[in-house]
């Protein structure tokens, strides 16, 4: 057991991966010989040599394109996107192709490829470094959509996207990357090859990061830390005990997890950095009030990063959900 | 014009073993002094942006000591009305049209709007493009529309040998050739792309040879000498002028300094390599050669760099004289006309909390390997003259 940051139980992930199963192969851009800007791959060239740790060209049609045909012949494939907002030239090749293999194939060829996408803003950095686009990805059918947010789960979860046939959208929260440490046991959480359950139950289902009966907030990725801290506020001001709901796969949605907490809430509050147009949390609130309506007592709301482009960092403070914006949201629905 | 290899244009000599070309016809002593303070402003920029970045005065920072002839021998080379599209490593470009040094300060900063973003027409320069190679078809589009306009103008698209990796790079090739665009694609080889080196990006040994796959000549010149990235690319405008079409041009230089502020070659590449490089830079190179002709002297030299200093002096006051753009900044110019509903209810919210702290421009500090040190990468050198 030790206390790792996520980058380190992300990159605990790979190599345990890597070490059980020689299919599993990273490429991407800078991820060898520097182990990757965010230094997510770092040591796996060292240790598994340079056929399996791959510096690739500069071209993300041309990674995710390779991936897929790595996959065909049978190997897993872990692919780097170096930044959310290069994903785009891959977006083709991940919608057009990684979606449907399974589709196209009779479901005997599926695309078993990892995209990992560190994603959002609020680390200061230059133009088109800080986008979230899950929601693109969730929209398409044939992708499953992830996103952990404990250095736990980092780990747990890389170890079944890669183990997992279907292709894995892994968003990474580069804001949290470093925020803080949780002990990760060295043992793996299932049997690589063997450890379906166990797969199924961390890239489908959510998880509870507080509990709580009188407000669900329901999130995921870089705001869950704002969530709990507005739930501590709440519980200080207001003697309000949220629950918080920390979904991890976006694609599916936990829809039991999402209905009960709001059911047994009765308020519900929904908070992404992504825009609010066409997000995951339009999605969630028509679950909620598709499958819970008649025990609501108030509608749920959302607390998102508005329909524009990510700003100048100068203010992206004034775009990322706050706190205050949480409980300025918290409180519209507590008091509808 | 010397010709140390065969097919690699050079005209700027080393005053020793390596003998000076003849300045290109179309130079006169006025153009070389020109010239030069376009360097020599370039240069300083560069290094003002490192120090304010290391200041925590602007945020990380893409430098490109070591690039400036690339930039200002390409540009100057161009007619007034024709067009440039730079990347992130040209980001300066603007300085030289028009764009004031503190509007490009302003965008490391992070301020966007008014404060860190121009008017592309109305200096003929694109915008800053930050992804890869994405600029490249944006430059054929535009000459091509001159073209069926019947104006004269061409373009020109600065770019890394890593960006012809990307589809973008040979679609924009295509398409110029197709259609005869007048436009010339600048590459800068520096050789490296963040961490990986042109060996690993592409298996031909040269980027120019690449040109004759869309049957357009391809041109490779030294990319340390202002004076042949200037011959190749006005040469190149010629051509595209004549109605002959594209040029593929390789400047072939080395990226001397680290990708940007956040990145530490130390991890990746051999820095003694790269020091054997520093001497070729372009801004000590053209001094010492102007001087050689007697086109320069210390005493011109010292006014042409003491006006860089002005300059950018006053380009960190005005920089550092705007103060944090209101939060409405967020919802300007998203769309050229009008706000949907959802911008008013947005602000709406923000107004309604407490604004968050000003934020200070310290971005990522590049992390060692595993260690999680924040080391910085080697500071840029000093002036060579």
């Amino acid at each position: 057991v030790s206390e790792l940051t996520m980058v380190e139980g992300l990159n605990l992930g790979l190599r345990q991966a890597m070490a059980q199963d020689d299919r599993v192969v990273v490429l991407g851009e800078d991820v060898a010989q520097t182990g990757g800007v965010f230094r997510v791959t770092a040591g796996l060239l060292k240790e598994f040599g340079a056929e399996r740790v791959v510096d690739t060209p500069l071209a993300e049609a041309g990674i995710v394109g390779a991936a897929i045909g790595m996959a065909v012949y049978g190997l897993l494939p872990v692919v780097e996107i170096q930044f959310d907002v290069f994903v785009y030239p891959g977006f083709e090749q991940i919608v057009v192709h990684a979606a449907r293999y399974a589709w196209r194939t009779k479901g005997e060829v599926p695309s078993s490829i990892v995209v990992r996408i560190p994603f959002g803003g609020g680390v200061r950095a230059p133009e088109l470094h800080s986008d979230s686009p899950e929601a693109l990805f969730a929209h398409v059918p044939g992708l499953k959509v992830v996103c952990p947010t404990t250095p736990r789960d980092a780990r747990d979860m890389m170890l079944a996207a890669i183990e997992d046939p279907d292709p894995v959208i892994f968003m990474e929260p580069k804001r949290i990357y470093r925020a803080g440490r949780q002990e990760v046991p060295e043992e793996l959480p299932f049997d690589l090859g063997n450890g379906r359950k166990e797969r199924k139950e961390l890239l489908s289902k959510a998880r509870v990061a507080r509990d709580g009966d009188d407000l669900t907030i329901i999130t995921y990725g870089p705001t869950v830390p704002l969530c709990l801290k507005a739930a501590e506020r709440l519980a200080e001001e207001r003697s309000v005990e949220a629950c918080v709901i920390d979904l991890r796969s976006l694609y599916p949605l936990d829809v039991d997890a999402i209905v009960a907490a709001a059911s047994r809430c009765h308020r519900a509050l929904i908070v992404h950095e992504a825009p609010r147009m066409s997000g995951i949390g339009a999605e969630v609130s028509s679950v909620i009030h598709e499958r819970a309506m008649l025990d609501l007592e108030a509608p749920a709301m959302r607390v998102t990063g508005f329909d524009v482009p990510f700003p100048q960092f100068a203010n992206e403070d004034d775009y990322l959900p706050s706190v205050d914006r949480i409980l300025l949201g918290a409180r519209k629905v507590l008091d509808f | 014009m010397a010709d140390s290899e065969s097919g690699f244009l050079r005209i700027i000599g080393d005053g020793a073993d390596v003998p000076d070309g003849a300045v290109p016809d179309g130079l006169g002593d006025k153009d070389l002094l020109e010239l030069f303070r376009w360097l020599v402003l370039l240069r300083t920029f560069d290094l003002r942006a490192v120090a304010l970045q290391r200041q925590g005065r602007i945020g990380t920072y893409a430098l490109y000591w070591g690039e400036e002839g690339t930039q200002a021998g390409a540009l100057y080379a161009c007619e007034d009305a024709d067009w440039v599209f730079p990347s992130y490593r040209q980001n300066a470009i603007g300085i030289l049209r028009g764009v004031p040094a503190a509007t490009v300060l302003a965008w490391w900063r992070g301020y966007g709007g008014e404060y860190g973003f121009y008017n592309p027409r109305e200096h003929r320069v694109g915008p800053i493009c930050v992804p890869i190679a994405t600029h490249l078809p944006h430059a054929v589009g535009l000459a091509w529309a001159a073209k069926i306009r019947r104006d004269r103008l061409a373009s020109l698209s600065w770019f890394g040998d890593g960006a012809t990796s990307e589809g973008d790079f040979h679609e924009a090739m295509n398409f110029a050739s197709v259609l005869k665009v007048p436009t010339v694609f600048f590459c800068v080889n520096n050789q490296w792309a963040i961490s990986t080196p042109l060996h690993k990006q592409m298996a031909t040994k040269t980027i120019s040879e690449k040109a004759a796959a869309y049957a357009i000549p391809g041109v490779r010149v030294d990319g340390f000498d202002p004076l042949a990235c200037w011959k190749a690319t006005r040469d190149a405008l010629d051509h595209a002028r004549a109605g002959d079409g594209p040029t593929l041009i390789e400047a072939f230089c080395y990226r001397i300094m680290a990708h940007g502020t956040a990145d530490d070659p130390r991890l990746y590449r051999d820095e003694s390599e790269t020091e054997k490089w520093k001497a070729l830079e372009p801004v000590g190179r053209m001094s010492a050669f102007l001087h050689r002709l007697g086109v320069l002297d210390d005493d011109k030299e010292a006014a042409v760099r003491d006006e860089a200093k002005t300059t950018m002096a006053q380009a960190v006051t005005d920089m550092e004289s705007i103060e944090q753009p209101d939060q409405s900044i967020l919802f300007e110019h998203v769309y050229a006309t009008g706000s949907p509903w959802t911008f008013t209810e947005g602000l709406e919210e923000l107004r309604a909390v407490e604004r968050p702290p000003a934020v200070k421009p310290i971005g990522p500090q590049p992390t060692s390997r595993g260690t999680g040190e924040h080391d910085l990468p080697p500071e840029p050198p000093q002036e060579t003259t």
